[in-house]
């Protein structure tokens, strides 16, 4: 029973991260309709910036509450401006193109990034900073919650607010919820598009940099090509909830974490990665809309 | 007989043509160049059969790497089962294992499209790349062939000589990836240039319509996609016997992207494009290699992914579109008879 | 009475909470030319969708030629002789005029995969009969001189006369024509009653049509069926739609509108 514990716990804080990166895919194809290949790459570019910066300021061996909060800050601050930046460039002279044109580009995109972070970064991993002190909270009977996964809870909680606050409760909320409706209209009512979309991208791409912390907080070792794995699953987890759809990519990240952890814990680690596989295939046959999307019919 | 015959003029003219360019690299380069032949020849096998899915047929499929691999394995798995006969045998040996190794490619092709080719854009390259990696997956757990060691020793062309004249094994292999080439070449063309083709073509341009005027769009895109994956098995089946090594790390998405850049940049629709395409994306890496040598990084990735963003923004429809060269370049229409892919009034022509 | 060409027995369209097409229930002739017409909204496209296999009804059913066409999909529906054209062109763009009609005359193809791949008799002579079939097809429309042209570069008339032109090539017995007047001036229009007459009579067509033309509908149809909010609210012949009391409050509204939007719009 505790190892079951202990393994929601994991899940949890697994599909937590899943949930974080799965926002971003969900959220850009809600507005554009496309798969942003290059998103888990971004979410690497945010590993090596909170890296970096914590070389930088010399917080590599100062684990605390406020390494986590000045690392988060950066890497969001990072990934946001450089998801901004690859739409302005990339995507946007593509807005009108046709779809498998976008889709390439955002492939092409993706491997710039792997392959330049091997150059300028170094193929070779490298050790995150400490984060957090490593240490054990409470007791819930016989199993220990954790500091740090109490903290990636914590970090994921306050993110899912702030962006449900941000969606449902705000002007600019509303303009993307039009725009991610209908592009046309929204701007005959006056929503700037492509403001709207390179925020989206800026949100989008921020919630993928505190993904990429709580992940170098947990797993402490970076590398340029980090993010396809990670990338797969927390796209698997958007489809999973619906794409396009902000609660999806919460309730997807959640089980994706789950059922990895149980596959991992009660039959075999070897099958952990072909689990995304097998879970992508299954939903697209069987329903593509996801858990709670909608599969909109072509108009005749 | 007669029709056989006749149809089979332009394709035996090229054959000869070509096989005779074969003879003047088998003498005049070395290895390594002979080497980068028969890779463009498979890569051409793979955009010309990809552009059949993507282009012609309008669907994305992002998981070509699974199928050459299903060829690659089976062929090569195959020929440690039959041994390779000596001399002229060789030819017909390699040839009858690729025809397997492209049975079994298009079997899984089936098996993967049946499912997928309900779903539109995005949703079929993402299952279509999942399938991809499945494959690679299971190959790279299947222990009787290697898993992820890989597999060694395969079987591939040798020297051997006809009545004292040396046949080199990259003459042996040399003919057979162009007789696959030509075969690949004018089936596509000819496909496309009938009511198959035409079916293949009206799924692109507006499914609903297509449906409405009578053609069963799922079975002629189960069809193309068959077709396209029986010959990504086929090149895979070359690739091993002439690298003679598998290992499921030559499967990845990687590859699948490959066949879609060399797709992409030869202009979706155009089989003369998937050609010159196919020769640049084997040819420009290692012409770029000095620089690696220079400065001491790999910056050829970086180079080649950047292009790719770059040839969308700039030129979307890659060289030459939906037409071939010899519309693209029409000096060139001297030397062939017309070859639009669209029908015109005259009917069957090439 | 003889058996209809064309029955929709009670059928219904349900997407989740909305009845597009609520029990619809007509009858058509072999070799009449019927008008569907409503008010924008009414559910005709949905009718056409329902009738060619697009749709599948959520209730009823509808038999053609004596067949049910429950669970077929369209491509088999037009392989039993039921065509249409759409409210929105959807002409294959990229190919040209003589491909576009090509596609539609796949079901008379008689050679296998193989033929064309060998270049067979078989091949090359039905070729070379469809081709000619289709040339004659573009030639009774006087589109014969722009066979080569890319479809999307043809006059937005001459558009619409090339999806009759296709769906005429699938050899059928009925053919739905979906606002085929859209966007036409007074001569289109008139020269396009014509046409319909014209391969109504030269192919032994019957025919159904969606407009909102009144003059074309009014002027050709031999008997209409009048749709607002998926319910058939009248059935007749031209005469009778015209005097119809609940045609006209369909269209423009009962008395009580027709004062309200004239004390807004300040007299005159």
């Amino acid at each position: 029973m505790a190892d079951f514990l202990q393994h929601v716990i994991n899940g949890i804080s697994l599909g937590s991260i899943y949930a974080l990166i799965a926002l971003g895919y969900t959220m850009v194809y809600g507005i554009l309709q496309f798969i942003n290949f290059a998103h888990s790459d971004v979410y690497m570019v945010g590993a090596f910036i909170a890296y970096f910066v914590a070389r930088a300021v010399g917080m590599t061996e100062s684990p605390g509450i406020e390494t986590l909060v000045i690392l988060l800050g950066a890497s969001m601050v990072g990934c946001a401006l450089l998801g901004v930046a690859i739409e302005r460039l990339a995507y946007r002279p593509l807005r009108k193109a046709p779809k498998i044109n976008i889709l390439i580009t955002a492939i092409g995109m993706s491997l710039f990034l792997e392959y330049f972070g091997q150059v300028v970064f170094g193929a070779d991993p490298k050790v995150f900073p400490s984060v957090l002190q490593d240490s054990v909270l409470f007791q819930m009977g016989t199993v220990p919650l954790k500091s740090l996964d109490i903290a990636v809870l914590g970090v994921t909680l306050v993110m899912m607010f702030a962006l449900n606050f941000l969606i449902y409760h705000t002007k600019i909320g509303r303009a993307m919820r039009a725009v991610s409706t209908n592009m046309n209209v929204a701007s005959l009512m006056g929503v700037n598009n492509d403001f709207i979309i390179s925020f989206t991208f800026f949100v989008g791409s921020a919630l993928a940099g505190a993904g990429s912390v709580l992940v170098g907080m947990k797993y402490p070792k970076i590398d340029p090509l980090m993010g396809m794995m990670i990338g797969l699953k927390a796209f698997v987890a958007a489809v999973l909830g619906g794409i396009g759809n902000i609660q999806g990519a919460v309730l997807g990240g959640l089980i994706m974490g789950l059922s990895e952890e149980m596959v991992v814990g009660y039959f075999s680690s070897t099958y952990r990665d072909a689990l995304a596989f097998g879970i992508l295939i299954v939903i697209l046959i069987f329903r593509p809309a996801g858990l709670l999307g909608k599969y909109t019919v072509e108009k005749v | 007989m007669k029709t056989f015959l006749n149809s089979a003029k332009v394709p035996l003219i090229a054959f000869v043509v070509l096989w005779v360019l074969g003879i003047f690299v088998n003498f005049s380069f070395n290895s390594y160049i002979q080497l980068i032949l028969i890779y463009i020849m498979i890569n051409m096998i793979l955009a010309m059969s990809l552009n059949l899915v993507n282009g012609y047929t309008g669907q994305f499929s992002l998981g070509h790497a699974g199928f050459m691999a299903s060829g690659a394995y089976t062929s090569a798995y195959l020929s440690t089962v039959i041994p390779m006969p000596a001399g002229a045998m060789q030819l017909p040996y390699f040839f009858a294992l690729a025809l397997a190794g492209g049975l079994v490619a298009s079997v899984a092709g089936l098996l993967v499209g049946l499912p997928s080719l309900r779903l539109k854009g995005d949703y079929l390259a993402i299952v279509t790349l999942g399938f991809g990696e499945i494959i690679r997956v299971t190959l790279l757990n299947t222990d009787a062939v290697g898993g992820a060691r890989g597999m060694y020793g395969i079987v591939g062309p040798t020297d051997w000589s006809l009545a004292g004249i040396p046949i080199s094994r990259f003459m042996g292999g040399f003919t057979h990836a162009l007789i696959w080439v030509l075969v690949c070449f004018f089936t596509i063309w000819r496909i496309i240039r009938s009511a198959h083709g035409r079916a293949f073509l009206s799924v692109r341009e507006d499914e609903v319509a297509a449906e409405s005027m009578g053609i069963n769009t799922t079975r002629a895109k189960v069809l193309a996609f068959v077709l396209s994956s029986f010959f990504a098995g086929v090149a895979g089946a070359i690739f091993a016997h002439y690298a003679n090594y598998l290992n499921p790390s030559s499967f990845t998405f990687m590859r699948s992207v490959d066949a879609v850049i060399m797709v992409v940049l030869g202009g979706m629709g155009s089989l003369s494009g998937s050609l010159l395409a196919a020769i640049f994306i084997t040819v420009i890496p290692e012409a770029l290699r000095p620089i690696q040598e220079l400065t001491g990084y790999d910056l050829r990735m970086v180079i080649y992914s950047l292009s790719l963003v770059l040839l969308m923004i700039l030129r979307p429809q890659g060289l030459f579109g939906k037409y071939e060269i010899t519309e693209a370049l029409p000096w060139l229409q001297k030397f062939f008879k017309k070859s639009k892919a669209t029908a015109t009034t005259d009917g069957g022509a090439s | 009475m003889s058996t209809p060409l064309l029955e929709a027995r009670s059928i219904t369209m349900q997407f989740g909470g909305l009845k597009a097409v609520d029990s619809l229930q007509f009858q058509i002739q072999k070799g009449e030319l019927m008008g569907l017409i409503g008010p924008n909204g009414a559910g005709k496209t949905t009718v056409f969708n329902m009738l060619t296999g697009v749709y599948q009804p959520t209730q009823g059913d509808v038999i053609f030629d004596g067949q049910s066409i429950k669970g077929k999909k369209p491509w088999q529906v037009s392989h039993l002789g039921m065509t249409r054209t759409f409210q929105n062109i959807r002409l294959f763009k990229e190919l040209s005029v003589l491909e576009n009609v090509l596609v539609a005359s796949n079901q008379q193809i008689e050679y296998g995969f193989f033929s064309p791949l060998l270049k067979t008799k078989k091949f090359l002579d039905q070729e070379v009969a469809l081709r000619k079939e289709a040339l004659e097809l573009l030639r009774i429309f006087h589109l014969e001189g722009k066979a080569n042209d890319e479809a999307s570069s043809l006059p937005y008339g001459e558009q619409r006369k090339l999806e009759i032109i296709r769906a005429l090539a699938t050899k059928p017995k009925l053919i739905c024509l979906d606002e085929p007047a859209a966007g036409m001036n007074h001569n289109e229009t008139h020269a396009l009653m014509e046409t319909i007459a014209k391969i109504r009579k030269d192919f032994s067509l019957t025919v159904l049509l969606i407009e909102h033309d009144m003059k074309l509908v009014m002027g050709i149809c031999e008997r209409i069926v009048v749709l607002d909010h998926g319910v058939k609210i009248e059935e007749g012949t031209p005469e009778k739609i015209q005097a119809s009391k609940k045609v006209i409050e369909a269209y423009l509204g009962t008395d009580e509108d027709l004062q309200g939007s004239s004390s807004t719009t300040g007299g005159h």
